[in-house]
C-alpha cells in the first residue's frame, strides 16, 4: 500500500538563483484531506508544480507508487490532478465539454469512454447541463467547478487545489466547500482561506521561506497564535 | 485593408487562396519545428492579443484615431513563421466573426497581411538591425521601418488585386491605397515602437526571437526582397496600363498576361525621360500624401498653439 | 465584465439553427462563389439569389432587419469601385467637366459598378446568417471536417477563447487610461500631450497586452501539460452527417448550380 505522496528532502532554486524549496519533506496517506498553508512566496506553489513532474528539483519525489521522472509524466499526470488558481488559464477549449473531455482523451480513450468521463465529471460538480456552453460565459464560481471537472475527469487518486476559494463571493464559495467535502480522493488543497481548511482538511502544513514549519493536526495548530503569526498567517 | 467578398474576380481570389495556402502550410511546417509543443498556447493566445490590441486606439487629431495592425510586431517578437500563423488566425477569425473582409477574399486578405505584411517586417527589421549592428537603435528605427512598410506595401498588393479584379483602375486604386495607407502607416510604426520600448524595458530576453533560423532566414530575405521589388515594379506598370491589365485579367489569367505590358512598359519605366506617366503618377501620389500630411500636421499644430 | 460583441452567435429556436454546421458551412462558401461567378449586370440571377438568402434570413428567425442592417458594412469599400463607372465601357451615359478634366461616364461601367455593389451585399448576408446561427465550435468544426489541418483549427479555437479574456484586458487598459485622463485646471496648461506621447502611451498598452499573453499562454501551456498534453492535437471525433442533413446540403448545391448555370447561359 503505497503513499499517496512521498516527498523526501527535495531542495529547488529557480533560474535566477532563487532558492524556493529547502530541504522539504512530506508523506501524505490515501484519503488524507491536507492544507497547504503560508505566507506569499513560501513556496506552495513551487512544491505543487512538483508534484506532477511540472519543476524537478533535488531529492525524491514520489506520487501513487510512481517515481515522478521523464518515464513516468504520462501516468503521474493522469494520478496527480492539479487544479490552478485562475480558471482561465486552464479553460482553454471553445466548449466546456472539450475542455473536461482533454484528460481522456489525451489519457488514449475511445470516444465512448471519454463521453462517460465527461459526463462522471461533470455530475461529479453538478454542472451536467453545460456541456455545450462557451467557458467565457461562466461566472467565476462556476469556471471553477468546471475546472475541477477537468481533472476529475481523469479519475486521479489525488486531487491538489491552488487557491480554491479565492475570488469567490460568499454562496459560491460556500458551495464549493460542499463540493471538495464530498469528494473521496486524497486531497491537497493550497489555500489562505483558514476558515475553509478549519472546516475541511483536519491535517495542516505550514511553509515559510521554502521550508516546512510546522506539519499536524488542524485543531492544534489553530490554537497556536503565536506559530501562525510568525508565519504571516491569523486565527481565523 | 481588409477586402469584401464581390471586389474580387473569382480568378484573382482563387489565385490568392493558392498562394496563400501555401505560404501557411509552409509556416505551420516550420513553427512546428522550432516551437513545438508549445506552439498551439503561444500561437494562440498571442493571436488573441492582436486581435484584442487592434482595439486600442489613440486620437491622431480632430476625430480620427490610429490603430494596430500588428504584423511587424509579431514578426519582430515571435520571428516570420509563428507571425504568419498568428495574423493568418487573426485575419480569418475577423473575416468570419466580423465579415472584416469576404471569405472568398479571405485569401487575398490573408496573402496582403499575413504574407507579404510579415515577409516586409521581416526583411526590413533584419536589415536594420544589421546596420545598426547590435545597438539598442537598431530595434526602434527597424520596428518603425518594418511597421509603416508592412503597412504600405500590404496596401499596394491589396489595390493590384482590385485592379487585376477589373473593380478598380490601377491608375487611381495603387495611389489612393498607397497614399492613405502611408498615412496609417505612421500610426502602424508609432505604436509598434511604443510597444518594443515598453517590452525592451520590461522584458528584454523576449527579443531573441523565437524561430529565425538561419538557414531559413536567408531564403526568406530572399524572397521578401523579390516580393518587394517586384509590388514596387508591377504599381507604376499597372498605373500606366490600368487598362490593359483589366481587358487582359478577364480574357487571360494574371500569368499570360502580365508578359505583353511588360515588354512595352518595362523600358520606359527604366528610362522617366521616353514616358514620365509612371512617374508622374507616383510623384502626384507621394506629393499628395506630403500635402495631407502636412495638413493634419499643421491643425494638430495650430490647436495646441491657440491654447497657449 | 463580459465582452460579448465577439460573440457572433444568437440563439434561436429555427431549422437554420438546428442544421449541422458543416452543411450550414459548406452552403455559405458555395453561396459566395455562385455570386461571384455569376456574370456582371446578370440582374435576374442577382434578384433570385437575394430571393434564397432572404427565405433563409426569414426561416432563421433572426429578423431580416437583423442581416440587412449589418449588411451594409460593406459600403464604404464601394468608394474603391467608383471610378469604374467613368473608365470602363464605350456607350456613353452622360459626361461633365472639371476645370480641365473631362468625365465620361459609361452604362456599362455603371451597370458593372452596381454589380459589384449587389454582390458584395449578396455575399456579406451569406456570412452574416452564418456566424449568427452557428456557435462559433461548430464552425471550428466544420473547418476541421473540409480538411482546414487540426493544428491550425485548434489554434483558432484557442485564439477566439482567449480574445474574450485579452479584450477585456485591453478595455481595462483604456478605462484606466480614460481614468487618468483628466484636464488640469491651470492656465495654459494642454490636456492630451503631444500626439507622439500618446502614441507612444498605446504602444505601452499594447506592449503589456502581449505580455501579459506571452505569461499567460505559460500558464496555459503548465496546464496542458498537467492533463497529459504531449504536443499532438487529439480532439472529440466529429458525429457522423445524417441523411437529412446531405440531403440539405445537395439540395442547396443544386440550387445554386441552377441559378449559376442560368446566369452564365444567358449572361455570360
Amino acid at each position: 500500500m503505497h503513499h499517496s505522496i512521498e516527498v523526501e528532502h527535495l531542495s529547488f532554486s529557480y533560474p535566477d538563483g532563487h532558492p524556493a524549496l529547502v530541504d522539504v519533506s512530506l508523506h501524505i496517506a490515501p484519503g488524507e484531506k491536507v492544507a497547504l498553508v503560508g505566507p506569499n512566496g513560501a513556496g506552495k506553489s513551487t512544491l505543487v508544480l512538483h508534484l506532477n513532474g511540472i519543476l524537478s528539483g533535488d531529492g525524491r519525489v514520489q506520487v501513487c507508487g510512481l517515481e515522478v521522472g521523464e518515464k513516468t509524466l504520462g501516468r503521474v499526470r493522469a494520478a496527480v490532478g492539479l487544479v490552478f488558481q485562475n480558471p482561465d488559464d486552464q479553460l482553454f477549449s471553445p466548449t466546456v465539454y472539450e475542455d473536461v473531455a482533454f484528460g481522456p482523451l489525451y489519457q488514449g480513450l475511445g470516444p465512448e469512454e471519454v463521453a462517460a468521463r465527461v459526463a462522471a465529471a461533470l455530475s461529479a460538480v453538478s454542472m451536467q447541463p453545460y456541456a455545450r456552453r462557451v467557458s467565457h460565459h461562466l461566472s467565476v464560481g462556476e469556471k471553477k467547478r468546471i475546472a475541477i471537472a477537468t481533472v476529475l475527469s481523469m479519475t486521479p487518486e489525488v486531487l491538489v487545489l491552488d487557491e480554491p476559494t479565492s475570488g469567490l463571493d460568499p454562496r459560491a464559495r460556500r458551495a464549493l466547500i460542499h463540493l471538495l467535502c464530498d469528494l473521496p480522493m486524497t486531497m491537497l488543497v493550497s489555500s489562505h482561506d483558514l476558515a475553509m481548511v478549519r472546516e475541511l482538511l483536519p491535517r495542516m502544513v505550514i511553509m515559510d521561506e521554502g521550508r516546512i514549519v510546522a506539519d499536524g493536526p488542524t485543531q492544534a495548530l489553530m490554537q497556536d497564535g503565536r506559530l501562525l503569526e510568525a508565519h504571516g498567517l491569523e486565527i481565523p | 485593408m481588409h477586402i469584401p467578398d464581390g471586389f474580387l474576380s473569382t480568378l484573382v481570389a482563387v489565385i490568392f487562396w493558392g498562394f496563400s495556402a501555401i505560404a501557411v502550410a509552409y509556416a505551420l511546417r516550420r513553427v512546428g519545428k522550432d516551437l513545438g509543443e508549445r506552439q498551439v498556447p503561444l500561437m494562440g493566445v498571442l493571436a488573441a492579443a492582436i486581435f484584442a490590441g487592434q482595439l486600442l486606439n489613440f486620437s491622431v487629431t480632430g476625430g480620427t484615431s490610429g490603430h494596430l495592425l500588428g504584423a511587424a510586431l509579431a514578426t519582430i517578437l515571435l520571428g516570420p513563421w509563428a507571425a504568419v500563423i498568428v495574423l493568418t488566425s487573426v485575419v480569418s477569425i475577423q473575416a468570419l466573426i466580423f465579415q472584416d473582409g469576404g471569405l472568398l477574399a479571405l485569401g487575398a486578405n490573408l496573402f496582403n497581411m499575413a504574407v507579404i505584411g510579415v515577409t516586409v517586417s521581416y526583411f526590413v527589421y533584419t536589415s536594420v538591425k544589421k546596420l545598426a549592428r547590435g545597438r539598442s537603435w537598431g530595434l526602434f528605427v527597424g520596428g518603425f521601418l518594418a511597421a509603416w512598410l508592412s503597412i504600405v506595401v500590404a496596401s499596394l498588393s491589396a489595390a493590384l488585386q482590385l485592379a487585376l479584379s477589373g473593380t478598380s483602375p490601377a491608375n487611381i486604386s495603387v495611389p489612393a491605397m498607397s497614399g492613405i495607407h502611408m498615412l496609417i502607416g505612421i500610426g502602424e510604426g508609432l505604436i509598434t515602437v511604443g510597444a518594443l520600448a515598453f517590452l525592451y524595458s520590461a522584458r528584454r530576453d523576449l527579443f531573441t526571437p523565437v524561430g529565425s533560423s538561419p538557414k531559413g532566414g536567408a531564403l526568406v530575405w530572399v524572397f521578401g526582397l523579390a516580393i518587394a521589388l517586384a509590388l514596387a515594379v508591377l504599381s507604376p506598370l499597372a498605373s500606366t496600363h490600368p487598362d490593359g491589365l483589366m481587358w487582359v485579367a478577364r480574357q487571360h489569367g494574371f500569368l499570360d498576361a502580365a508578359r505583353a505590358p511588360f515588354y512595352k512598359v518595362l523600358p520606359s519605366y527604366i528610362f522617366p525621360g521616353i514616358s514620365n506617366k509612371a512617374v508622374s503618377t507616383i510623384a502626384a501620389s507621394i506629393l499628395g500624401t506630403l500635402l495631407v500630411f502636412g495638413v493634419a500636421l499643421g491643425v494638430a499644430y495650430l490647436r495646441r498653439k491657440k491654447v497657449v | 465584465m463580459h465582452v460579448h460583441f465577439l460573440d457572433p452567435y444568437q440563439p434561436r429556436t429555427s431549422p437554420i439553427h438546428a442544421m449541422d454546421g458543416r452543411a450550414k458551412f459548406l452552403l455559405t462558401v458555395a453561396f459566395i462563389l455562385t455570386v461571384s461567378l455569376t456574370p456582371m449586370a446578370a440582374w435576374p440571377i442577382y434578384i433570385l439569389l437575394f430571393a434564397l438568402v432572404l427565405s433563409v434570413e426569414i426561416l432563421s428567425a433572426l429578423g431580416i432587419w437583423y442581416v440587412l442592417k449589418r449588411a451594409l458594412l460593406a459600403l464604404p469599400f464601394m468608394l474603391a469601385a467608383f471610378p469604374v463607372i467613368f473608365t470602363v465601357g464605350q456607350t456613353t451615359l452622360f459626361s461633365f467637366s472639371l476645370g480641365a478634366w473631362t468625365l465620361t461616364a459609361h452604362s456599362e461601367g455603371l451597370e458593372r459598378f452596381i454589380s459589384i455593389a449587389v454582390k458584395s451585399w449578396l455575399s456579406v448576408q451569406a456570412a452574416i446568417l452564418m456566424a449568427a446561427s452557428t456557435p462559433f465550435p461548430e464552425l471550428l468544426q466544420a473547418m476541421r471536417a473540409v480538411g482546414i489541418p487540426r493544428l491550425l483549427v485548434s489554434m483558432f479555437g484557442m485564439m477566439w477563447r482567449y480574445s474574450f479574456v485579452l479584450v477585456d484586458e485591453a478595455l481595462r487598459l483604456m478605462r484606466a487610461r480614460a481614468a487618468r485622463s483628466g484636464q488640469s485646471s491651470q492656465a495654459g496648461a494642454k490636456a492630451g500631450g503631444s500626439v507622439l506621447w500618446r502614441a507612444r502611451l498605446t504602444g505601452g498598452m499594447a506592449g503589456s497586452l502581449f505580455l501579459r499573453a506571452f505569461e499567460r499562454s505559460d500558464r496555459i501551456y503548465v496546464a496542458m501539460l498537467s492533463r497529459g498534453y504531449d504536443g499532438e492535437v487529439r480532439s472529440v471525433p466529429l458525429p457522423p452527417m445524417t441523411s437529412a442533413t446531405w440531403a440539405e446540403l445537395l439540395a442547396g448545391l443544386a440550387c445554386l448550380g441552377l441559378l449559376l448555370f442560368s446566369g452564365i447561359l444567358f449572361w455570360g
